[in-house]
């Protein structure tokens, strides 16, 4: 055998072992999906949620499992893609580890525009859904590229770790300006972005999810069209630059592909942050930097981890609902800590 | 020891670079400027009342009359409360960022105030109506929460304490801290009494507050100067500390201390107020140079002024709904963290 065949049968085995990989992981989701359904302040058997999804439920069950946990459930398998992808583009192009939309200020820049939609059009009636992701990607850009100026030195360029604290300071002020927004708003209005806020899955419904999904089913597939270009930034920029690669446009065009899904996200689900810093991680110990098993397995993996968030949510402290979002901190928070006690720079 | 203080090049550099007659005036103007502020954030709010009646429900107070009332009740207790809290944040800041040689050092930023708001939400959902005592003696313990996980993060990692990681790993516990008080407000159904709280007011300022917290932070305002030549040194470099015959372990064990009971006192009335910590001792220290025993009094005179102001500012900007405290300090503090960050450049 020559050399050249050692290797492809190597890839090849690393292939399958990638693809078998990312088959358990949606099993798990599956799994996680089914455990989803039936959980909550009424609970539904297993038996019993079969037969619902068949047609044969009762109305009550039929309400509580179509009108209200399926949109939920598949909003956050979504919001979990789209946030995991986000993370590792960011990482990617950023060459940080520690690169998440969360913490470098982009959710809360969407949040801020979504926000300021609320408290001048309170209520959240068919049109604005729609209307609702293009706003927070707005909002989501204008932040990143005020904090990419921010962070910009002239003659040294961005330095990862200047571009994350000019992240956190962003979005402690983007915080700030938003509670001054939340004081003027009225008590029942207060209440609801409060949660929002915090990361909950609120649109229960299934309009929230045409919002989104359209964004989620034209940015994956052109993000995992730029896996290979993402393989390249990963060798560092003057490398890449050698090997014919427009780094100023494909940065852009990747950063954008990542602030649309943040923001698109956001707009539904409110500030998640973590999920785009664990998920790209995990997936980088299971298959390697590789983007074109990567970008998948991230965002199986986030839609896991945000669906069992969800799912502890709803049932650790019954009858209250906590924020899937304040979940994913608890978890995601100490995650953090650990890369960073790790990191060397 | 004094001969060899004496010797210090650095020391003495310090000593010709510090500033003690705009110190001085810094001090006395400033008191002059505080009890100004005092009085201006005393005789107007909702219902505007003339200094002259000010001076009287001060001074006569007439239990009988509304106005007297109000300010004895309400906003005088307020104002001191504001101006207490903002000698704390001022001095902890100056201390932390002397002891640790970090310019980004703040209670907010490293994650003491996030811990002390975090134990307070704890008292709020466990222990509902558990006198302040008691709930100060939480935020303290809060707040040495809050910064133990911090440094002890960062000092895990290989390249050792730098003010970067400090700041991301402050960043983080934050996010932690403030997510499961939360879910703990979300649970126990305290989320209102919290958030305003949380983003920073003084509004519920009462007397018995102030007699409760007031020993507390005069006591740690006093250590705080006292320590504050041996902080001069450490500010140079453990080395030269070490060198100059001063026991570093024993200094940053009482600094961290007066550092934690002033954080926690102030987050315990005011909520997670963060950047005025960060803000006032770099502009007094521009002011008077790098001499602790001057920076630390008026860094004390100076972070009062800006929270009275800010207090003030609050009430004004949007009568009668009360701006949040904490966020417009923010609003101020963030450019400044930023300008910070970006000077810093390199060593960051």
């Amino acid at each position: 055998m020559t050399e050249e065949n050692y290797i492809s049968a190597y890839q090849q085995k690393k292939h399958r072992k990638n693809i078998f990989l990312i088959l358990t992981i949606c099993l798990l989701i599956i799994i996680m999906f089914m455990i989803s359904m039936g959980t909550g302040f009424i609970r539904l058997t297993p038996i019993e949620l079969v037969r619902t999804l068949f047609g044969m439920g009762t109305d009550k069950q039929n309400i509580i499992l179509f009108d209200f946990r399926l949109p939920r459930i598949v909003i956050s398998i979504l919001v979990g893609m789209a946030l995991a992808v986000s993370g590792s583009i960011l990482q990617g192009v950023s060459r940080n580890a520690l690169a998440d939309p969360g913490i470098l200020g982009i959710n809360s820049g969407a949040g801020l525009a979504v926000m300021l939609f609320i408290s001048f059009f309170p209520t959240t009636t068919a049109a604005p859904v729609f209307f609702l992701p293009i706003l927070a990607f707005v909002g989501a850009g204008a932040t990143a590229i005020l904090i990419y100026v921010l962070a910009y030195k002239r003659g040294e360029g961005i330095s990862p770790t200047r571009l994350l604290l000019t992240g956190v300071a962003v979005a402690a002020g983007i915080s700030a300006a938003m509670i001054v927004l939340t004081l003027r708003l009225s008590p029942e209005n207060y209440q609801f972005v409060a949660i929002w806020m915090a990361g909950s899955i609120w649109g229960s419904n299934w309009s929230f999810v045409l919002a989104l999904l359209p964004w989620i089913l034209i940015l994956l597939p052109i993000a995992y069209s730029k896996a290979r270009v993402l393989n390249t930034f990963n060798l560092g920029e003057i490398p890449a630059t050698g090997l014919g690669l427009a780094i100023e446009k494909e940065r852009l065009i990747l950063l954008a592909i990542a602030v649309g899904l943040a923001g698109a996200s956001v707009s539904v689900s409110g500030g998640i942050g973590f999920i785009g810093l664990i998920a790209p991680h995990l997936a980088r110990q299971l298959v390697g930097a590789k983007h074109q098993y990567l970008l998948p397995t991230a965002a199986l993996i986030g839609s896991l981890l945000l669906i069992t968030a969800d799912t502890i949510g709803r049932w650790i402290l019954q009858p209250s609902e906590i924020p899937a979002g304040i979940v994913v901190a608890v978890i995601g928070a100490p995650y953090f800590l650990y890369l960073l006690a790790r990191s060397k720079t | 020891m004094s001969d060899s203080v004496e010797e210090s090049i650095d020391l003495k550099k310090v000593y010709k670079g510090s500033r003690p007659i705009i110190a001085t005036v810094i001090l006395l103007g400033g008191t002059i400027g505080l009890l100004f502020a005092i009085g201006l954030s005393v005789s107007f709010g909702a219902a505007d009342i003339d200094f002259g009646t000010v001076w009287s429900a001060v001074f006569q107070f007439n239990p009988n009359l509304t106005t007297h009332q109000i300010i004895q009740d309400i906003r005088l207790p307020r104002v001191l409360g504001a101006g207490l809290v903002g000698a704390c944040f001022a001095v902890a800041g100056s201390i932390m960022q002397g002891m640790t040689r970090n310019p980004l050092a703040d209670s907010g930023l490293l994650g003491l105030n996030a811990g002390a708001a975090f134990m307070l939400a704890i008292c709020f959902a466990f222990f509902p109506g558990l006198p302040y005592m008691y709930i100060i003696l939480f935020s303290f313990f809060g707040a040495a929460l809050g910064a133990g996980i911090v440094y002890g993060v960062g000092s895990l990692a290989k390249g050792g304490l730098t003010p970067m990681r400090l700041v991301l790993a402050g960043a983080a516990v934050s996010a932690l801290l403030g997510a499961l008080s939360e879910g703990v407000a979300i649970y126990f159904r305290i989320g209102q009494d919290l958030a305003f709280w949380n983003a920073g007011g003084v509004s519920g300022t009462k007397w018995e507050h102030l007699k409760v917290m007031s020993p507390w932070i005069i006591a740690a305002i006093i250590g705080a100067i006292m320590l504050s030549k041996s902080i001069t040194l450490l500010s140079l470099g453990d080395e030269v500390a070490i060198g100059l015959g001063q026991r570093t372990g024993r200094i940053k064990f009482f600094g961290s201390v007066v550092v934690l009971v002033l954080a926690g006192a102030a987050v315990s009335v005011v909520g997670a107020v963060g950047f005025v910590g960060l803000i006032v001792p770099h502009l007094t220290r521009f002011l008077v140079g790098s001499d602790y025993r001057w920076i630390v009094p008026c860094s004390a005179i100076l972070g009062s002024l800006l929270v009275i102001l800010a207090d003030f500012a609050a009430r004004m900007i949007n009568p009668p709904y009360e701006t949040p405290i904490g966020a417009l300090i923010a609003l101020i503090g963030v450019p400044f963290f930023l300008y910070l960050a970006r000077k810093g450049g390199k060593e960051l």
